[in-house]
């Protein structure tokens, strides 16, 4: 039975509330359609500064600042029961001011699309100077500035987006051709954004797995983002893009799209890969997505609360062959979400929980935690969608029921132990399970946990190609300490191979 | 054919709550005329 190594991860999110006030797409829209409104005036006033989104417990949660247990003890309004001496460094990555993400995104800029005003350039590379991921050849990729008048004339004339920090225009992003509104500036901020947030997870990864770029043979990227131009939209490919920047001589790479569920789906893409010895590794990441920035923020401004939305997200996970000391996938038990399955909650459940676990004669029970949807709560619910890591905890907590493995009274202990509390952005397919797996590979590195599930969803229907939604999930365990194929058949599976002699024996018998 | 019966219906389901197809599916027999069906997603 196929496994593969999770050998390493990291989690950053990039604090741009400029970027969010003028191109998220809520605040976006509202200012095409009705101009500078009071909702508009109220978000550009009460928007974090950095300091808070680091001191944010969830945010902690998300770079490896704090674990589960501390972010589940933290009293709520957690905006405004803040952490004390929050770093901007965790375990897992960090969060990264705005000044210093619009100079990545100038790094990350190989077509002249960014612009920065001169004065602003030199404050960023100073500031950049100083990090501890930012070597020469990346610094050397710092563009000297430009004249505020150019910027100016750029902007008014020639379709560039300003860019902002602090208030002030700092540079713009300009479009990359005269027509072609698949290389308009607002499409090409967004994917230069994306592509940078990448960028700065795979440094990360690098860093935290003791890597050289060189190593690295293959990356996939799963963003929500489409790169291409008018003749083929989503032609790609981001994952190349990310590890040119990053100095991945050696890697190629190639994009995986399934909204929400593509980081899942890559993760599952990529293991298969090091698991057929296709690939000795393989990086899958993901960047953030601009439009989301405030999307919720019109319900947060109305009833007095801080716009959080203000932090793109982003990711990388190295997969690699089991050697026997890290965390692993199994490739035997996969969820998927067919096109036959059912659109109802409890057979999306099935094809991702229930199916996978029965295949290798598993339970409910077997599995230490679930992590599915893990928006921060804060967010959702003071818009009206709810706490979605609990509506899915409480979703496979009833499938549990149904299937006679849980008593119903049973439930509410079940979500309890089983759940883990919701700290990734809204930043779509970000929250969807992934943000876990560094917690997860911890946990099971301190034999706290013996199973967890990673579960991501997304919504196709939005597309409007079809009205279906997709699904997938995989399990990680600790190593068996030793590599491969090698290595003995442990209890569950002796159980899964006897389940599945005794269907066989009784589809034979029954004819 | 239950109370829905001759009643126009517009559904509105979400990706993490109850899906617009699987609601459609429920009413199949009950008489509505569903004139309007999707799904959102909010976060």
């Amino acid at each position: 039975m196929a496994r593969v190594a999770i050998r390493g991860y990291s989690y950053c999110l990039s604090h741009t509330p400029e970027l969010a006030l003028h191109y998220g797409n809520t605040p976006y829209m509202e200012r095409v359609s009705h101009g500078e409104t009071e909702y508009l005036k109220k978000l550009a006033r009460s928007m974090q500064s950095f300091d808070e989104a680091c001191s944010y417990a969830p945010n902690q949660a998300f770079i490896g600042g704090i674990d589960l247990d501390t972010l589940a003890g933290q009293p709520a309004p957690m905006y405004q029961n803040r952490l004390e001496g929050a770093s901007r460094f965790g375990r897992f990555g960090e969060i990264m001011p705005e000044n210093e993400f619009l100079g990545l995104i100038d790094i990350c800029d190989v077509f002249d699309i960014i612009w920065l005003e001169g004065s602003f350039a030199a404050d960023v590379s100073r500031e950049l100077e100083k990090h501890p991921l930012m070597n020469g050849k990346l610094m050397s990729r710092l563009e000297k500035g430009h004249d505020s008048s150019e910027i100016e004339k750029e902007t008014e004339e020639h379709g560039a987006l300003p860019l902002l920090c602090q208030g002030r225009v700092v540079g713009c992003c300009r479009k990359g051709h005269d027509f072609d509104e698949s290389l308009s500036a607002h499409v090409l901020l967004e994917n230069i954004a994306s592509k940078a947030g990448s960028v700065l997870a795979l440094l990360h990864l690098l860093k935290t797995t003791g890597l050289s770029p060189t190593d690295i043979d293959y990356v996939i990227e799963c963003s929500e983002e489409a790169a291409g131009d008018m003749n083929q939209r989503g032609g790609g490919n981001f994952a190349k893009a990310v590890a040119e920047i990053a100095g991945c001589a050696n890697a190629s790479g190639f994009d995986v799209r399934s909204f929400c569920a593509g980081p899942v789906n890559a993760v599952i893409a990529g293991a298969t890969q090091v698991a057929s010895g296709a690939r000795p590794n393989v990086v899958v990441l993901a960047g953030g997505a601009i439009p989301k920035l405030f999307m919720n923020s019109r319900d947060h401004v109305r009833k007095g609360i801080p716009p959080l939305e203000d932090c793109l997200g982003s990711f990388a996970v190295l997969l690699d062959a089991d050697d026997g000391t890290c965390p692993v996938m199994r490739l035997d038990a996969l969820g998927k979400h067919s096109v036959g399955a059912g659109a109802s909650p409890q057979a999306i459940t099935s094809a991702l929980v229930y199916e996978p676990l029965q295949k290798i004669g598993l339970s409910f029970g077997d599995v230490d935690k679930f992590a599915a949807e893990l928006q921060i709560p804060e967010i959702t619910v003071p818009a009206g969608a709810g706490d979605v890591p609990a509506a899915n905890f409480k979703m496979i907590a009833a499938l549990a029921v149904m299937k006679g493995e849980l008593k119903k009274e049973e439930m509410a202990s079940f979500v309890e132990s089983k759940g883990i509390p919701g700290f990734a952005h809204t930043q779509g397919h970000i929250p969807s399970g992934v943000p876990f797996i560094g917690h997860a590979c911890e946990a099971i590195k301190a034999a706290r946990y013996k199973r967890v599930m990673i579960i991501g969803k997304g919504s196709l229907f939005l597309a409007r190609l079809t009205n279906l939604s997709d699904g997938a999930s995989f399990l990680i365990e600790p190593s068996s300490g030793r590599s491969g194929e090698a290595r003995g058949v442990t209890p569950e599976e002796v159980r899964g191979i006897l389940l599945e002699a005794l269907e066989d024996l009784s589809k034979e018998l029954t004819g | 054919m239950g109370k829905l019966a001759g009643k126009k219906v517009l559904l509105l389901g979400e990706r993490d709550g109850v899906a617009a197809p699987a609601m459609e599916e429920s009413l199949k027999g009950c008489g509505a005329d569903i004139v309007f069906s999707v799904t959102e997603c909010f976060v």
